[in-house]
């Protein structure tokens, strides 16, 4: 039978035709004009700072592995892996000696030498809280020639490789040395990397559109692509990435086949494309990311240890998590600070935690710490989709426990600004917070800033912890994966006994992408070599 | 008219200085560190405190107005504190989209309210008048994004006539232009036919009453002639302005029907400016605002004469 709705489908290409004059509305057609094969993919967020060492911004950072690369890198097993450089360690731990590999080029064509490499770990060392550990110990780091670089240490330093494999927060991208040359508190204004794309700066709109174009002179190396490691075959010739602030519309066009890639599905618009035959839904990345909540270690009461204790029993991440995601499929109960699925993760001490509220055991904390029912300031930002709901499930918590709770609505910039103030509540300061990070940004002690225990040098909330201080230094010097370990599992008990931090779980953002689009390397960062596109 | 013209434009000096004081300290009293967006998540209170001495955070706040003012002067609107890019260049990028889907959405209104106004108020309470005062109601009531997703539902997923989202600039080809743009000026006309059908039928219906109407109808003049020519020209000082201000506001920035279309107009920027506390690009924008207002409305003053030979300046 003819309905009225295959009646006017069936005007579609007379109607398409009138409107355009060209068959340009046909699905993939936005991606594969001029015989390229070009991607479209939406990403998190939109492009701004192009300076991938100055921020942690994670969309700054999918950049800088779209044109940079890396002297090492992680693969899907956490192991750093040669990338332009294999190295050599020195017995006594204190010098490693990095060879660049042949055919290394940047995108105008100069070779990369050593002198380039040397100057990029330099201005990175200087932002990085882990670069700035390796650089602490650091006696000396040259090129000798155009193919080495010598790094020379004044102590052993053992994790030094996973450092600066890390996939996240902020890898040390290697760029050329003038470039390399801008203050660390600058933003570079040129950018010239050695990746296997080249940016496309003529149609660069920030915030927009950026267009990656394929570096025809990329060498990549023979192993196949294991997480940011191994081979970097690029088998499109454009990517560009386009910015939709309305996530509707993306899932729109993703089902029109206007976008082959969406990185981020928001879970309660799932259905509207779960049923698109030509769509697939799936986890790219198995690890996905914590929430968190911080607490502020310099004003009463979180100053006090039972206090933090008393807050910790209060919450509960499952009603936590189930509010923020909805559907148990995309997120679990996790007290393990590193990561519940990674190498030094292990969720020792966080029974309490992991087992829901105890509110009774929330009362007692607190009436032994003598809370006096000062009201704690808790920043709750309103713009920020997957920071919304926490302060308000931990708000009605912590009020059951017998905190006097002042929730203060506010947009994230307005949290970023406030949360950096050290002066008393009443000042402008604040109490507790809540933010999420990517699983391999508090994988390990060094990378994770929340553990950090240099008082006013430490992240926001600024804990005084020597005793994690300790840790952390004996981490460092740790020989071997199994000492590591050992150390890590430390951290994580004493993480919960002082409540430096509340870990509040794991979650995983789903990505959907066309069928045409194949062959994604399922790492935590979202990547486009190896990536391949079929015609429609 | 030329005297006219050049003193209003005289005046829009102090009315520009003033905004341009208002918003300056208004950013800087608003919570919000640029230099916290910048460095991201991780950074220390330290390197915050560097990159704001780099960015000119810290000096003091007249250093920052006079800087500013300095570079105003010049023609230079500065650079994004973000994107390390020329506003200047940003709000070229921008503003195409903006105009070109305000030209559309007023023409789509103009053409459409116009002649229902006058024809609602030429049948007044009959069934005519009804339907487009019920579809004025409609026009103020829904909210322009369930316009906006209804019509993409239907042109864009279930039809596939027009694509869902973005924009290509008529330099790009009339038919890419004309797909991309029509659902949104569509979805935006909708309030703007509300809004000028209503003021038309309103105008209108006080014309058609007097006395040099009745007459002209008595004289055998044609009932067309009567509506278009005598009573609609008549009327049309309180439209334009409608259709002046309403061309402003568009202009200004429509938020969310740049959003849910994907359009990369002023609107989008002046929000993405916002939460990411740009000063350069929030006080570039509101200025231009601004001088958008001054300047349709100026056009609007002097248009009026055209319509009303007894409005003289």
């Amino acid at each position: 039978m003819l309905t009225l709705r295959s009646a006017l489908k069936q005007t579609r290409g007379l109607a398409a035709a009138l409107l355009t004059g060209t068959a340009l509305l046909a699905p993939g057609a936005l991606a594969a004009q001029d015989g390229e094969t070009t991607i479209t993919a939406v990403m998190h967020s939109g492009l701004r700072v192009l300076d991938p060492v100055i921020t942690t911004a994670h969309i700054t950072r999918d950049h800088g592995y779209m044109i940079y690369d890396v002297l090492t890198a992680v693969d899907e097993n956490f192991a750093p892996q040669p990338q332009m450089a294999s190295w050599e360690m020195s017995e006594d731990g204190l010098t490693y000696t990095f060879t660049l590999r042949d055919g290394l080029r940047f995108h105008d064509g100069a070779p990369v030498t050593g002198a380039d490499a040397v100057a990029s770990l330099q201005r990175w060392g200087k932002r990085d809280s882990g670069g700035q550990l390796i650089f602490d110990v650091t006696t000396s780091l040259e090129a000798p020639d155009d193919k080495t670089v010598v790094w020379t240490l004044s102590e052993p330093f053992a994790p030094l490789l996973d450092v600066i494999s890390k996939q996240s927060a902020v890898p040390p991208f290697i760029m050329p040395a003038r470039v390399a040359a801008t203050s660390s508190d600058e933003t570079i204004t040129e950018y010239v990397g050695s990746g296997p794309f080249v940016f496309n700066e003529a149609e660069y709109e920030p915030g927009v559109n950026v267009t990656y174009d394929k570096f025809d002179d990329y060498v990549p190396r023979d192993e196949p692509a294991s997480w940011m490691a191994g081979g970097k075959v690029v088998n499109v010739d454009k990517v560009v990435w386009t910015t939709m602030p309305d996530a509707l519309t993306a899932l729109n066009a993703l089902s029109a086949g206007e976008i082959d890639y969406l990185e981020q599905v928001q879970i309660d618009l799932m259905p509207i494309i779960t049923g698109n035959p030509d769509v697939t839904v799936e986890k790219r990345d198995a690890l996905g990311y914590v929430t968190i909540g911080r607490p502020n270690h310099l004003h009463p009461p979180f100053d006090n240890k039972l206090v933090r204790q008393s807050a910790m029993a209060a919450l509960d991440q499952e009603s936590m998590l189930a509010t923020m995601q909805g559907d148990p499929e995309y997120y679990s109960v996790c007290g393990a600070i590193f990561g519940c699925a990674t190498p030094l993760g292990d969720a020792s001490g966080s029974e309490d935690l992991t087992g829901g509220a105890n509110i009774e055991k929330a009362k007692a904390l607190l009436a032994e710490a003598g809370y006096d029912g000062t009201p704690i300031v808790l920043m709750a930002p309103t713009d920020v989709i997957s920071l919304i709901n926490q302060p308000v499930v931990a708000a009605q918590a912590l009020r059951e426990a017998g905190f006097e709770v002042d929730m203060q609505s506010m947009d994230w910039q307005s949290v970023v600004q406030r949360r950096a103030q050290q002066s008393p509540v009443a000042e402008g300061g604040w109490n507790m917070f809540f933010t999420n990070w990517m699983v391999p940004e508090v994988s390990d002690p060094l990378i994770n800033v929340m553990v950090n225990g240099r008082g006013d040098d430490a992240w926001f909330g600024w804990p005084t912890d020597p005793e994690i201080e300790e840790l952390r230094a004996a981490f460092v010097s740790a020989e071997n994966p199994a000492s590591q370990k050992e150390i890590a599992v430390k951290i994580q008990q004493h993480v919960m006994d002082n409540v430096n931090y509340i870990m509040m779980g794991e979650y995983i953002i789903p990505q959907a992408r066309r069928n045409t689009i194949q062959n994604m390397i399922p790492s935590p960062v979202p990547v486009f070599w190896n990536m391949t596109k079929a015609a429609e | 008219m030329f005297v006219y013209i050049l003193k209003r434009v005289l005046a829009t000096i102090p009315v520009m200085l003033i905004v341009a004081i208002f918003v300056f300290l208004l950013l800087r009293l608003t919570p919000g560190d640029p230099a916290a967006i910048l460095a991201g998540d991780a950074a220390t209170p330290a390197q915050l405190e560097r990159i704001r001495d780099r960015l000119g955070l810290n000096d003091p706040l007249l250093t920052q107005f006079f800087t500013w003012m300095g570079q105003l002067l010049r023609g230079d609107l500065g650079v994004s504190l973000l994107s390390n890019t020329s506003v200047a260049g940003m709000l070229a990028d921008r503003l195409g989209p903006t105009i070109n889907i305000a030209l559309m959405t007023i023409t789509i209104s103009v053409a459409l309210a116009v002649p229902m106004g006058v024809i609602a108020a030429w049948r007044h309470r009959t069934w005519v008048d009804f339907l487009v005062m019920s579809f004025s109601v409609l026009g103020f009531s829904v909210p322009v994004f369930v316009i906006g997703y209804i019509l993409i539902q239907i042109f864009a997923i279930e039809l596939r006539w027009v694509p869902v989202q973005g924009y290509k600039s008529p330099g790009d080809g009339f038919g890419a232009f004309f797909s991309r743009a029509i659902l949104p000026s569509l979805t935006l006309a909708t309030i703007y036919i509300a809004l000028i059908a209503r003021m038309t039928r309103a105008s209108m219906l006080e014309v058609l009453g007097e006395d040099y109407i009745r007459t002209a109808r008595a004289k055998g003049v044609r009932e067309n002639v009567v509506l278009f020519r005598h009573a609609l020209r008549n009327a049309a000082v309180p439209i334009l302005t409608i259709i002046g201000t309403g061309f402003a506001l568009l202009i200004s920035g429509v938020v969310v029907t740049e959003s849910v279309f994907n359009i990369p107009g002023i609107g989008r920027l002046t929000v993405d400016a916002i939460l990411a506390r740009d000063y350069p690009v929030i006080q570039a924008m509101i200025l231009l605002t601004a001088g958008i207002y001054v300047f349709v409305n100026l056009l609007v003053d002097v248009s009026y004469s055209f319509f009303d030979p007894r409005i003289r300046y």
